[in-house]
């Protein structure tokens, strides 16, 4: 793991940055809904606070339904935000980002046989974004084109070939050079090996480690595969119903989760060296909730083993506790003195 | 490090891992399965031996690809049509069901072997009440009234887990969520009673917690009905959760097999040792993955000699040359590597490691 190098040389902004970012999508009729006076509308993100350092791996973990495609989306400038702020550098930036600003922040996607134009030649891609970009003078567009290749470990003949001619992981190899066609600050990962076969997904993952390494690269890694995000990331973040209810370096994270859905998250991976579950009951119970109708007070509170008649109140924010600085988590019991009745619960559940 | 271990003769591929009680389920034996293609005939399967003890779950490991899907689906007899069993048998409680006729496959499958599939909303019928659905099997296969077939389906919806089963029973699958799905099918898998149920990825396309429930759950129906299961799956941490004994599958032949905490810990075959290698695990975190070169070997025009040895970093001449049945090692384990020696070091070595 490479923790330490990110966080000495970062300076003053975060090359991106979110401050309650919403994205809410409309679902049925919305003149019934004004009538009716009723919310139809799918929270999907629902108030994000993130901020990715410069060369730092920050991962977004959580169920599917959680909101995390749809806050890359929102982050990379794909999918126009409700309410909130995303900043680029210090900057914030509106719905209609400028050519400079697009630039900055660019996307891998999960499924390499889809993500690819099957029309357009390997160089074809390439040679598109670096054109219209500006990216290196006209006549230098084919050497680029060639350097991108071996960057991401391919031979340069593959400018010529199609994507079909691939195979899944070198796929993934070519979205990622088209990424990274444009000098991107940082790099969003949509769940990049979950679609590969598992002797393939190590290339990829090895692949991202030395990108990001050998260009500084911010990356921010969407997965669902927690031992992926402890090999690659340096920071997680855990999100839940649209948002984040813990956010954590990831040493820390994996051995002191705070928030009662990350402990259940962890308890719920399987594990190589850990033999057939107990005949105990799993980590957790139930299926997440509708993000239709996400639960008044504290969003977990219908899972949580712990929860409380404060819980149905009050909405947690994400806070953190001066012994444990970088570890925020959104529950209200997360950093309870121990000792108190609360902390016993933990012990209990 | 233990010392490598005496390997006893060579036995033929049919060798038999694991010593299990006495009384087996299901059977198969020199398994072969061709699929015929526009660039020649694929072979999918190639001499595939195992056994399933009763109440105990088997693994079946790969990458895709590998045939796994293709055995299981072969033991079912729902091969694609292009493919064919050629030689082999498949005995489930002692009948063969490579040489039966539809009608009597289909009596088989309904009362004594069921299937789970990887992706629940396409395996269920869109249009029918869940609670039918599970109410079907015993209906058509062990002649229950609708009534008696409808209080059956409640039962096993409750015995699976579904909430509310009284109103459930009428939902259709689209208002459930893909964990209730999968418990639905679960519920029709167990709906006549079978002894075998064959799994096919069943976790894969869930989220982590819920693959978790759904893991306790199979276990649990294991260890209360005595019901036998064969677990497909290219998950290896899956694998260490669920079953007892795995098997591990390369370019249709089984390159490994034996009780799961030895195999996935102290792999005995390269290629186990490579998966093992380039998944990232959890509890160990490695300085780098270390992937598995090239890629799998074509099933039309196999390598000759072991199929792993273009990517094996151990392979030597014989292992161009020589055919690398499956040999019985102490411990009821078995692996197909004529130089496993070489991984145990290279076990070792990991460990020393870490």
């Amino acid at each position: 793991m490479t923790t330490a190098d990110s966080a000495a040389s970062q300076p003053a902004a975060a090359p991106l940055s979110a401050r309650g970012v919403s994205v809410y999508f409309p679902v049925g009729s919305q003149v019934v809904a004004r009538v009716q006076g009723e919310e139809r509308r799918l929270r999907a993100v629902d108030g994000v606070d993130l901020e990715i350092g410069r060369g730092e791996a920050l991962a977004l973990v959580g169920e599917s339904g959680s909101g995390k495609s749809t806050l890359a989306l929102a982050l990379c400038g794909l999918q126009p935000v409700n309410s909130g702020e995303i900043k680029l550098n210090g900057k914030a930036v509106g719905a209609r980002r400028s050519q400079a600003d697009r630039r900055r922040v660019q996307m891998v996607f999960q499924d390499p046989y889809s993500s690819l134009n099957p029309r357009l030649t390997v160089g074809g891609v390439l040679r598109e974004l670096l054109r219209v970009h500006h990216v290196v003078p006209r006549g230098d567009v084919a050497a680029e084109s060639k350097r991108l290749l071996t960057l991401v470990g391919l031979p340069e003949e593959a400018v010529g070939a199609y994507p079909r001619q691939f195979s899944g992981g070198q796929r993934q190899r070519i979205a990622i050079a088209r990424a990274l066609s444009l000098r991107p600050e940082v790099l969003i990962a949509d769940e990049p090996v979950s679609a590969l076969d598992v002797s393939v997904q190590a290339t990829i993952l090895n692949l991202l480690a030395s990108l990001r390494a050998e260009l500084g690269l911010s990356l921010l890694l969407i997965s669902h595969n927690l031992a992926v995000v402890r090999h690659l990331c340096d920071r997680v973040a855990v999100m839940y119903l649209g948002r984040i209810v813990e956010v954590a370096p990831t040493e820390q994270l994996f051995s002191d989760p705070r928030h009662p859905y990350t402990r259940a998250l962890l308890a719920a991976i399987p594990r190589l060296a850990v033999g057939a579950p107990d005949a105990g009951a799993p980590a957790i119970s139930g299926d997440p909730p509708s993000p239709l109708r996400i639960p008044a007070g504290c969003r977990f509170r219908t899972r949580c083993p712990i929860a409380q008649q404060r819980c149905e109140e009050e909405d947690p924010e994400l806070t953190g506790a001066a012994e444990a600085p970088g570890h925020l988590a959104a529950c209200h019991f997360a950093f309870a003195p121990a000792g108190t009745g609360l902390a016993r619960a933990w012990e209990q559940a | 490090m233990t010392a490598p271990e005496e390997s006893q003769p060579a036995a033929p591929r049919q060798a038999r891992a694991g010593g299990g009680p006495a009384g087996t389920v299901l059977e198969v034996r020199d398994l072969h399965v061709r699929i015929a293609s526009r660039q020649g005939t694929v072979r999918a399967v190639d001499g595939v031996s195992f056994d399933v003890s009763p109440g105990e779950a088997l693994g079946l490991v790969g990458e895709s690809g590998s045939g796994k899907s293709m055995t299981l689906r072969a033991v079912l007899g729902v091969l694609p049509p292009e493919a064919r069993v050629t030689s082999g048998e498949i005995l489930l409680d002692g009948v063969n069901l490579v040489a039966q006729t539809q009608n009597e496959l289909n009596r088989i499958r309904g009362t004594k072997m069921s299937m789970i599939f990887q992706e629940p909303m396409s395996a269920l019928n869109p249009v029918m009440r869940v609670g039918w659905q599970i109410a079907e099997g015993p209906q058509v296969n062990l002649g229950f009234s609708r009534a008696k077939a409808a209080e059956r389906a409640l039962e096993l919806m409750r015995r699976v887990g579904i909430p509310d089963p009284e109103r459930r029973f009428r939902a259709y699958p689209h208002e459930f969520s893909g964990g209730m799905r999968q418990r639905v099918m679960i519920a029709i898998a167990l709906s006549c009673d079978p002894e075998v149920i064959l799994c096919d990825e069943p976790t894969t396309a869930l989220d982590v917690t819920i693959q978790d429930q759904i893991l306790r759950l199979l276990a649990r129906l294991c260890r209360e009905s005595g019901v036998s299961l064969v677990f497909v799956t290219h998950d290896l941490p899956v694998v260490a959760q669920i079953c007892q004994r795995v098997s591990v599958m390369y370019g249709g032949q089984l390159v490994e097999s034996g009780a799961v905490s030895d195999v996935l810990l102290d792999p005995r075959h390269p290629y186990t040792l490579g998966l093992v290698r380039s998944a990232p695990d959890f509890d160990y975190v490695r300085e780098s993955l270390i992937p598995i070169p090239g890629a799998p070997p074509s099933l039309i025009t196999p390598p000759p000699g072991c199929r792993f040895h273009p990517r094996c970093e151990f392979a030597e001449e014989d292992c161009r040359v020589s055919e690398t049945p499956l040999r019985l090692l102490p411990g009821g384990r078995a692996t197909a590597c004529l130089h496993y020696e070489r991984v145990l070091d290279a076990v070792a070595a990991d460990r020393a490691q870490s």
